[in-house]
């Protein structure tokens, strides 16, 4: 395979208090390669947002980046200066976010706002600009874009919004977009719609996607490869299908259980006791002990970093055996 | 259990098992979103109005879980606060065991009603009032009927549900900021209880929750419901969920009800094109490789809603009668009723058993 797209090695996330620090993302480190869909799932407060909030440096103070690397294309990101991001974030990186309505400003037509963009990334006149701006809200499914490029955002509905959203993330030709839950505030109808657009364009664009979602079904659409964070730490990494359908780690298994199925008849859904630590409170050992059917002793005492677990890698203590006899 | 509502309006004949516990007939409910008189005088605009719900007919029969499912703005949360009397209908009227209502004479018996009535909201972070502490969010509903005086009865009855929904007696003296999310909304089910209703109306009780929060919530409402006998009308946008919990579908959009059907039949064999659509919409997370037809199109402005069929512009099977006239919930088969033109004229195949499969 070729060199990865995006290095995330260790990456710590951390918020200063009064009562101490907390780390609200632990030591995650992943791939991504070129033209890949990366799906990050998990429960709210799992650091899934904050994860991607830190690749592009868009951490909300007092959060920090506490430690680790981000490696785009060979080069580190995590520490340039904002002037330095800023060029990234827009020209390498695009970014959808979840609600819309709140990424368009709302007293700037969807033509501004493209041209915009696209003039801050490349050196285009007043016209090319325009003249991409067009193309590439024709490209995302926009009717008759010539005279809606004019139009401001509240003149769109919903899902429309979202497709200008992803026409901007396309803007500059990025090699990665980074959409965080891009399609929770829609509809089930046009939620497929969008899911199917971004999809479609990133690959055209040749952008490899890092999608951030709590959705399982949106993930198994979607991605080619699926992350699985709990509590600040990735439990589980593997390809999509392997960790949806054979899923290794206890909570990821557990989390696949719960999902009523819209084809099978259940009778009670699995379910996994208890909720999700707070960060105040985060236990020893592997975070997810205390629910865990399967936890022993040395869950409570050691922390498991990700382990093969044949197809995939989990960060659980049943896969340690196998490691050690290879 | 028979949909003995659209089955009388519809002059079919109809066999009642039992008398319904909920039946609503023609119920509609317009909201006023005209300019204000000022702007409407002088620039000569008339009053606009838009029609949220439009002449929905089912009943509940008790013991069921009837679940109403659409998208966002198809009239299920104005269904569910009619039937929860927050909100008065335009027209039509729900009726509890027979009783109209809207018709009630006196206080006195409207209260008698609504005693039997509980709802449970969507946020559990909104619904309950932050400076109150738990025990007293959970026995208002016991004060406010008056069903219990002495304080220490009061407290016996909500340790008890507090046990009931799997909560701690002790949780009672804190606030609901120091519960999450999933505990929040099993205080708001264990207030529902306190009066010892017997039909409880969920607006989307799951939607705010993680999916491993709403295993536990749905997998408690149903405990609930064997324990105590309990009848839901039940709003969900989730697909999975309406099928996990409902015993009877109804499927809305823009503010009628297209098809309405027990839960198991309406996924083996749903016949209004849209509940087609919305389940092809449901992204496959069984990865089956199933064979789906994409989605087209976006929900209209409800404002300004389509002629004839609301569904028309999206619809793949429409034609030149749909645009004209506006179809009626009509019986396919016995207990399932579709609102479609095509499906009445059989132009829509039944997909027979174990399609969906």
């Amino acid at each position: 395979m070729s060199d990865p797209l995006l290095q995330v090695r260790d990456l710590v996330v951390e918020f200063p208090t009064r009562r101490g620090t907390l780390t609200a993302v632990d030591k995650v480190s992943f791939d991504i390669a070129p033209g890949e869909v990366l799906g990050v799932v998990g429960e709210s407060g799992a650091g899934k947002s904050l994860t991607g909030t830190a690749i592009i440096n868009l951490l909300e103070p007092p959060g920090r980046i506490g430690g680790g690397e981000v490696i785009l294309q060979g080069e580190r990101i995590d520490n340039l200066p904002q002037e330095e991001m800023r060029k990234i974030r827009g020209k390498r990186i695009g970014m959808v976010f979840q609600d819309p309505l709140t990424s368009l400003n709302p007293l700037y037509t969807i033509g501004e706002q493209l041209t915009e963009t696209i003039q801050t990334h490349m050196k285009l006149t007043d016209a090319a600009a325009r003249i991409r701006a067009i193309e590439l809200l024709s490209e995302v499914g926009i009717p008759a874009p010539e005279s809606r490029i004019d139009a401001y955002p509240h003149q769109f509905s919903g899902g429309m919004r979202q497709r200008v959203v992803i026409a901007l993330a396309l803007a500059a030709n990025p090699v990665l977009v980074l959409a965080d839950e891009p399609t929770t505030a829609l509809d089930v109808s046009v939620q497929a719609q969008i899911i199917a657009l971004l999809k479609k364009t990133c690959a055209e664009h040749g952008a490899a996607v890092m999608l951030i979602t709590h959705d399982m079904g949106v993930i198994a659409e979607t991605a080619d490869r699926v992350a699985v964070m709990y509590a600040g730490r990735i439990v589980e990494i593997g390809p999509v299908r392997e960790v949806i359908k054979n899923a290794k780690h206890p909570y990821t298994d557990g989390l696949m259980a719960s999902i009523p199925s819209l084809t099978h008849e259940a009778e009670r859904l699995a379910q996994i006791e208890g909720s999700m630590p707070r960060l105040t409170a985060i236990p020893d050992g592997c975070a997810f002990h205390p629910r865990c059917p399967q936890a022993f002793d040395r869950c409570r005492r050691e922390r498991p970093e990700l382990l093969d677990a044949d197809t995939t890698q989990a960060a659980c203590w049943l896969y340690a055996k196998e490691e050690a006899v290879t | 259990m028979s949909q003995a509502t659209a089955a009388a309006t519809m002059g079919v004949n109809e066999t009642p098992t039992s008398d319904p516990l909920i039946k609503i007939e023609g119920l509609t409910r317009y909201f006023d979103v005209s300019k204000p008189l000022l702007n409407r005088v002088i620039e000569r605009v008339p009053r606009q109005l838009l029609r949220a719900v439009h002449d929905v007919n089912f009943s509940i029969h008790a013991g069921e879980t009837f679940a109403l499912v659409g998208e966002s703005g198809c009239g299920k949360s104005t269904v569910a606060r009619m039937v929860a009397g927050l909100i008065a209908p335009s027209a039509g009227s729900v009726s509890f065991e027979g009783v109209d209502r809207a018709a009630a004479r006196s206080a006195a018996e409207e209260r008698k009603i609504r005693r039997r009535f509980q709802m449970i909201f969507q946020d559990p972070f909104a619904s309950l009032n932050p400076r109150w502490r738990v025990d007293r969010i959970i026995s208002e509903p016991i004060r406010a009927f008056g069903l219990a005086q002495d304080k220490q009865e009061i407290d016996h009855q909500v340790g008890e549900l507090l046990k009931v929904v799997k909560l701690d007696p002790a949780d009672g003296a804190k606030f609901p900021h120091e519960f999450s999310g999933g505990q929040r909304q099993r205080i708001a089910i264990a207030r529902a209880l306190s009066n010892k209703p017997e039909f409880i109306i969920c607006d989307e009780p799951t939607s705010a929750l993680d999916v491993s929060v709403q295993a536990q919530i749905l997998n408690l409402m149903r405990d609930l419901q064997d324990e105590f006998g309990l009848t839901y009308l039940f709003i969900s946008h989730n697909l999975a969920v309406v099928r996990h919990m409902a015993t009877r579908i109804g499927v809305m959009y823009l503010g009628k009800l297209v098809e309405d059907a027990p839960s198991r039949e309406l996924f083996k064999d749903p016949r209004h094109p849209y509940t087609r659509m919305l389940l092809d919409a449901v992204p496959d997370i069984d990865m089956s490789g199933r064979a789906r037809t994409p989605v087209k199109g976006e929900v209209p402005n409800p404002i300004n809603p389509p002629s004839g069929c609301t569904f028309h512009p999206r619809c793949p099977f429409a034609f030149d009668r749909c645009r004209k006239e506006e179809p009626a919930l009509l019986p396919v088969s016995e207990n399932h009723f579709a609102s479609c033109h095509a499906v009445a004229e059989g132009r829509i195949e039944s997909l027979g058993a174990g399609v969906q499969e």
